[in-house]
């Protein structure tokens, strides 16, 4: 004990560990009671080592050790070791308590979790009391290996959270590399490297050591870059292109081709991330382009869907019968024409106002979709069935494969536009609405021809969107067009990064794409779903893309500080 | 004639009565400031005269045509340009983008050379050229702002208390570029707390209290006058 390093009191060191040690306890105790543990404990990462049950468990004892290290990191590295060992260990009470004590009362009948495999978990098969030493110990060494992690630096660090990540997604959606290893090269391949839906040990110590390699060698390239400013000139394809942008973009492009051909779960899974992506980029158009908080935006998704219902029908309510192909621009174009529409009687609106006014215009709409009153047209309650899938010259759409690749073309075109549109003029012009209305006018900019542009563009990809969604579904019930899209393709923006066109793309694969694919979550899909959220919304407060100008914003941040150092001719 | 002719005009919010009865003109050339105190009304002129706010009575004529059938976008098409309270430069557009915006209403090949015309009259702007807006100091941000306005061409520059909230040296510098803008040919209606530097640079003067003009003259017998010394330079 050095008086001379000015160290925390001893108390309250004793203080850290505690605490931090009954928060990561009462997190290990909390996924026990929720019955997390217990439900993942077959399903294995790391064939026979890792099951998620225990990667879910280990989380509390981990961050327990984390968190107390640092909190002490002006004492010396034994110390701060040996507390968080100390501080891990500490987060096994909670749950032994809890253990001891049901076995003096019967508290199962409130804790329905707390059963005989929960609690061979947590004492390693060896029975109470006897595991108990054992479980103080695992989370013991995991607050250990959280206090170690912080010795590592910034680099390193990158590298294990990445092969982490890497090892738990490969795992978690093993069945996407297993069919694509099994129909391009062999079965045998496939069982190689996975067993069931596990990785092999061997096959994930190989993962991680090639991502902590490729993340190290990435780095070292990145800090190349910063330190001699004058890079090669990129070699460039067609005069224009760089190359490694068109290598990456031919990937992606092949790879979005592919991979829906290999299962056709995954196609439809990707089919609706397409449609939210199509609507997310249109959303994106008001929302983050210019300043408009939409939130009746599925009101504008039924239009489009109930157009083609109506008029591609051949049920006894339609008397329209036109094809899909005909009624699809007409889809967008009353898209367009409602979207504008709804935008008239709130263009005094601002912010908060105009969010409440869209949400109601939202309900509206289908409530009227819902009501006796339309019923002879939109079939009411009961819907429209019978919508017909669409074809061309013989050809017809009708797998979920099938409609993906017609998805994409609706995405790749709402791309293109939403690009076009925020580099042009119009998109200058939201751009001056968002950050003030006063300003952009004194501009000269008329902010009723702006806005109702907005809402209009916006909407004509949710026309789209509503009407693949109802040749898709073969038929359309007004309970398909709830709150909850609007929320949801709100959210993929905000997850993504306002305003930002590949962070949409993100938020949707995000938010609509990992529920459908980690079935196995089901019951606790709206649990993780908002820690992943919250977790977010702390470390990456702009989306996980950003837009440049928020990323330029930051890097001027840090340039201008330089500047600024000279006080007298920056100013105040 | 004069250029801008504000005719006894009644402004409210809500219950208050703002504006009551302010006239004002500015002719064609001249610098005029509105000077007053905090809440006099100073804002609440320049946000009617550029349609922000409708005046309840009362008229806004430029060059005689009334103003009341124009929108706010439009008024920049007419030749008025307005450099806001508090600046509003588009924080996330670099300093370049931002003047660019300022050229909106304008259909010509001649903004590049303008842009150049703003960067010899603010120095400092050309410095930062590719700097975003939002990460200027609040001298930058108002050169800026009012660089900006200057895009648009205008005959009538409304400026909105440029010194505000900045160090004395550079305020100095600020009046010193409304001048030179002034010389070179566009007509400034200037409203300031800071009446000394107002008055200093200034042909006229009106000084607002509470909604109503109380005094007017020339900018030299008003830094003379007693009551002005007293009230708004600190004079006793």
């Amino acid at each position: 004990m050095s008086e001379a390093r000015n160290n925390t009191a001893p108390s309250s060191v004793w203080k850290s560990v505690l605490r931090f040690g009954l928060v990561g306890g009462a997190i290990a105790l909390y996924f026990c009671m929720v019955g997390m543990v217990a439900a993942f404990d077959q399903r294995f990462l790391v064939a026979g080592q890792l099951t998620l049950g225990d990667l879910v468990l280990y989380v509390g004892p981990f961050l327990a050790g984390l968190s107390t290290a640092r909190a002490l990191a002006d004492r010396t590295a034994w110390q701060r070791l040996l507390f968080g060992l100390l501080a891990g260990a500490v987060a096994a009470l909670p749950s032994i308590l809890i253990m001891l004590f049901s076995q003096q009362v019967n508290i199962g009948a409130v804790f329905v979790s707390l059963s005989s495999p929960l609690i061979n978990i947590l004492t390693f098969g060896r029975g109470l009391p006897d595991g108990l030493p054992l479980l103080v110990g695992v989370f013991g060494l995991l607050g250990l290996l959280g206090a170690a992690y912080t010795f590592l630096s910034q680099q390193a660090r990158n590298a294990v959270n990445l092969a982490l990540l890497v090892i738990v997604t490969v795992a978690l959606f093993s069945d996407i590399p297993i069919r694509v290893i099994e129909k391009y090269f062999s079965a045998r391949v496939a069982r190689a490297i996975f067993q069931g839906n596990a990785l092999l040990p061997l096959s994930a110590v190989v993962l991680s050591l090639l991502t902590v390699g490729l993340s190290y060698f990435g780095s070292l390239r990145a800090a190349k870059k910063k330190v001699g400013e004058s890079k090669k000139p990129e070699r460039l394809i067609l005069g224009r292109y760089p190359i490694n942008q068109v290598l990456s973009w031919a990937l992606v492009i092949a790879f979005l081709l592919v991979l829906p051909q290999t299962d056709r779960v995954l196609a439809h899974v990707m089919m609706f991330i397409g449609l939210y992506v199509m609507m997310g980029l249109g959303l994106n158009i008001e929302v983050g382009f210019a300043g408009l908080l939409d939130l009746g935006y599925v009101a504008i998704f039924a239009f489009g869907a109930y157009t083609i219902g109506i008029l591609t029908t051949q049920a006894a309510i339609g008397t329209f019968g036109l094809s899909f192909w005909v009624a699809l621009p007409i889809a967008v174009i009353v898209g367009v024409v409602f979207g504008a529409l709804l935008g008239i009687p709130v263009l005094r609106m601002r912010g908060d106002y105009l969010a409440i006014v869209t949400l109601g215009f939202g309900e509206i709409i289908r409530l009227l979709a819902l009501s006796d009153w339309l019923s002879p047209l939109v079939g009411g309650a009961q819907g429209i069935v019978r919508i017909p899938s669409p074809s061309i010259a013989g050809f017809d759409i009708n797998s979920p494969e099938r409609y993906y690749y017609l998805v994409l073309i609706g995405v790749a075109l709402t791309a293109f536009l939403a690009v076009r549109l925020r580099d042009s003029r119009l998109g200058r012009q939201w751009m001056a609405m968002r950050e003030d209305e006063d300003v952009a006018q004194s501009m000269g900019i008329d902010l009723v021809q702006t806005k109702l542009l907005a809402f209009a563009i916006g909407s004509a990809s949710a026309g789209f969107a509503g009407a693949i969604f109802a040749a898709r579904l073969g038929g359309i019930f007004p309970h398909s067009f709830s709150l909850i899209i609007s929320i949801t393709v709100l959210s993929a923006i905000i997850i993504g990064g306002f305003g930002s066109i590949p962070g949409v793309i993100v938020g949707a694969a995000v938010l609509v794409g990992l529920p459908e694919l980690l079935r196995e979550f089901n019951e606790y899909r709206f649990l993780i779903y908002g820690i992943l959220l919250v977790v977010m919304m702390l470390t990456r407060p702009a989306g996980l893309l950003p837009t440049d100008t928020f990323k330029r914003e930051l890097e001027s941040l840090e340039e201008g500080d330089e500047g600024m150092n000279n006080p007298v001719s920056a100013g105040g | 004639m004069a250029m801008l002719e504000v005719k006894d005009i009644h402004t409210y919010y809500d219950n208050i009565h703002a504006l009551k009865g302010v006239s004002l003109e500015v002719n064609e050339g001249e610098i005029v400031t509105l000077i007053g105190a905090n809440g006099a009304g100073k804002t609440t002129t320049l946000r009617t005269i550029s349609g922000l706010i409708r005046p309840t009575a009362g008229q806004v004529k430029l060059n005689g045509e009334d103003l009341a059938d124009y929108e706010t976008h439009e008024l920049v098409y007419k030749g008025i340009s307005m450099v806001p309270e508090g600046r509003g430069v588009f924080a996330q557009l670099t300093v370049e983008e931002n003047l660019e915006m300022g050229a909106y209403s304008r259909n010509d090949n001649r903004v590049r050379d303008d842009i150049e015309n703003i960067y010899t009259l603010f120095p400092r702007l050309q410095e930062r050229r590719r700097q975003v807006a939002g990460t200027l100091s609040g001298g930058e941000q108002q050169m800026l702002a009012t660089g900006r306005a200057m895009m648009a061409r205008p005959k009538l520059l409304l400026l909105d208390e440029p010194s505000m909230g900045l160090a004395p040296i550079l305020v100095e510098g600020i009046f010193d570029t409304i001048q030179n803008i002034n010389k070179e040919g566009t007509t400034v209606l200037l409203v300031e707390q800071n009446a000394l530097m107002a008055l200093s640079i200034a042909d006229r003067g009106y000084v607002l209290q509470t909604g109503e003009i109380v005094l007017s003259d020339t900018a030299k017998k008003l830094s003379n006058n007693k009551m002005v010394q007293k009230a708004y330079l600190g004079v006793d």
